[in-house]
C-alpha cells in the first residue's frame, strides 16, 4: 500500500472504533509521512468536536418570535379543534332530528292505518 | 434514555427538562415554551452551522420548534430532548435548503458567509485556540451545503450515521460518502493555509 492509498482513505479509518485494514495499519505504523497525516485527521476531528460547545448568539427577538409562533399555531390548533367540535355537535343534532322525524311519521302511518281499520270494520 | 443511566444518575438539569417534557407532552404550553427558552440557543447554533446564514437559520429553529410541539407526545423519551431537537433541526434545515434551492433556482453551494456574531467560548478556550476554531468554523460553511449537513452532524452533534440518513432522507452509505468527502475538503481547506498546524498545537 502506498501513501495515496493511506491519503484516501484516512477519512473513514479516522473514525473511532471503525475497522482498520490490515494493510494499511501495517503501512500507518512504519511511514512517519502517514503517521502525521492521521495525526492531522485526528486534530481536525477533535477541533469539530470542540465547535459543538461553542454557541452562537441569536439575535434578541428569536425567542420571542419563535414563542409567538408557536402561541399562533396553539390558537390555529384551538380554533381546528373548536370547529371540528360543532360540526360534530351539528352532526349530531341532525342526525337525531332526522331519526325524531323518521319515528314520527312511523307513529302516524301506524295510528291512521290502524283507525283506518277500525272504521272498515265499523 | 442511555441503557446505562438510570433517572437517578442523571444530571438535575437533566431531570428538570425530563420533567418539563413530560409536562409539554400532556399539552402544558408553558412547559414547552420554558422548554424553548432552555434550548433555543443551542438549537439556533446547530441550525446556522447547518445552513450557514442567520435569516435561514432563524427559519429553522421556529420550523423546529413547531415540528416539536406537533410532534411532542410521539417523543418516546428513549433519547435526550436535545437529540430530538437536533433531528428535526436537521430535518426542516435540510428541507429548507432544498425548498430554497428549488424556489430561488440557486445552487446549494451559492449561500452566502455568515457573519458568525458573538461567540461564547469556554473558558480553558485560549485566544490562540479560539482563532483557530474560527477558522475550521469558517472552513465548515465553506463546505457545501449536502457536505456540510452530513459533517455538522456526525463530528460536531455525534448523530449516528443512520439518525443522519433517516433525517436526510438517503442512504446510510451515501451518509458516508458524504461525510468523507466533507472530511477530505476540510482537511484540504485547512491545509491551504497551514491552519492544520496551528490547529494540531491550539486544539
Amino acid at each position: 500500500m502506498r501513501c495515496d492509498d493511506v491519503a484516501r482513505l484516512l477519512p473513514e479509518v479516522v473514525e473511532a472504533g471503525a475497522p482498520v485494514d490490515l494493510a494499511l495499519g501495517s503501512h500507518v505504523e512504519t511511514c512517519l509521512r502517514c503517521q502525521a497525516e492521521l495525526a492531522r485527521y485526528r486534530r481536525m476531528l477533535r477541533g469539530l468536536r470542540a465547535l459543538r460547545t461553542r454557541y452562537l448568539e441569536p439575535s434578541p427577538t428569536l425567542l420571542a418570535q419563535t414563542l409567538a409562533a408557536l402561541e399562533e399555531e396553539s390558537e390555529r390548533k384551538a380554533v381546528r379543534s373548536l370547529l371540528s367540535g360543532r360540526r360534530l355537535a351539528y352532526a349530531g343534532a341532525i342526525g337525531g332530528a332526522a331519526v325524531a322525524a323518521a319515528a314520527t311519521t312511523v307513529v302516524i302511518v301506524t295510528r291512521s292505518r290502524r283507525r283506518s281499520g277500525f272504521s272498515l270494520a265499523g | 434514555m442511555p441503557a446505562d443511566q438510570t433517572p437517578h444518575d442523571r444530571p438535575p438539569g437533566q431531570m428538570e427538562l425530563d420533567r418539563l417534557v413530560a409536562s409539554a407532552r400532556d399539552g402544558d404550553r408553558p412547559a414547552f415554551d420554558e422548554l424553548v427558552r432552555r434550548t433555543y440557543v443551542d438549537t439556533y447554533t446547530l441550525a446556522m452551522r447547518l445552513t450557514a446564514d442567520e435569516e435561514d437559520a432563524r427559519d429553522v429553529v421556529q420550523e423546529a420548534y413547531l415540528r416539536a410541539w406537533k410532534g411532542i407526545d410521539r417523543f418516546r423519551g428513549d433519547a435526550r430532548f436535545s437529540t430530538w431537537m437536533y433531528r428535526i433541526t436537521a430535518n426542516a434545515a435540510f428541507t429548507h435548503l432544498e425548498r430554497r434551492r428549488r424556489h430561488r433556482h440557486e445552487t446549494l453551494d451559492a449561500v452566502g458567509e455568515p457573519a458568525e456574531r458573538a461567540v461564547s467560548a469556554l473558558p480553558e478556550e485560549s485566544a490562540q485556540s479560539a482563532e483557530l476554531l474560527d477558522r475550521l468554523s469558517a472552513a465548515v460553511r465553506e463546505l457545501p451545503p449536502k457536505l456540510r449537513v452530513v459533517v455538522v452532524l456526525r463530528d460536531v452533534y455525534d448523530l449516528s450515521h443512520a439518525e443522519i440518513a433517516e433525517e436526510l432522507s438517503i442512504s446510510e452509505s451515501a451518509a458516508k460518502v458524504r461525510l468523507h468527502r466533507a472530511r477530505r475538503k476540510l482537511r484540504d481547506a485547512l491545509s491551504e493555509d497551514s491552519g492544520d498546524e496551528k490547529v494540531a498545537r491550539a486544539v
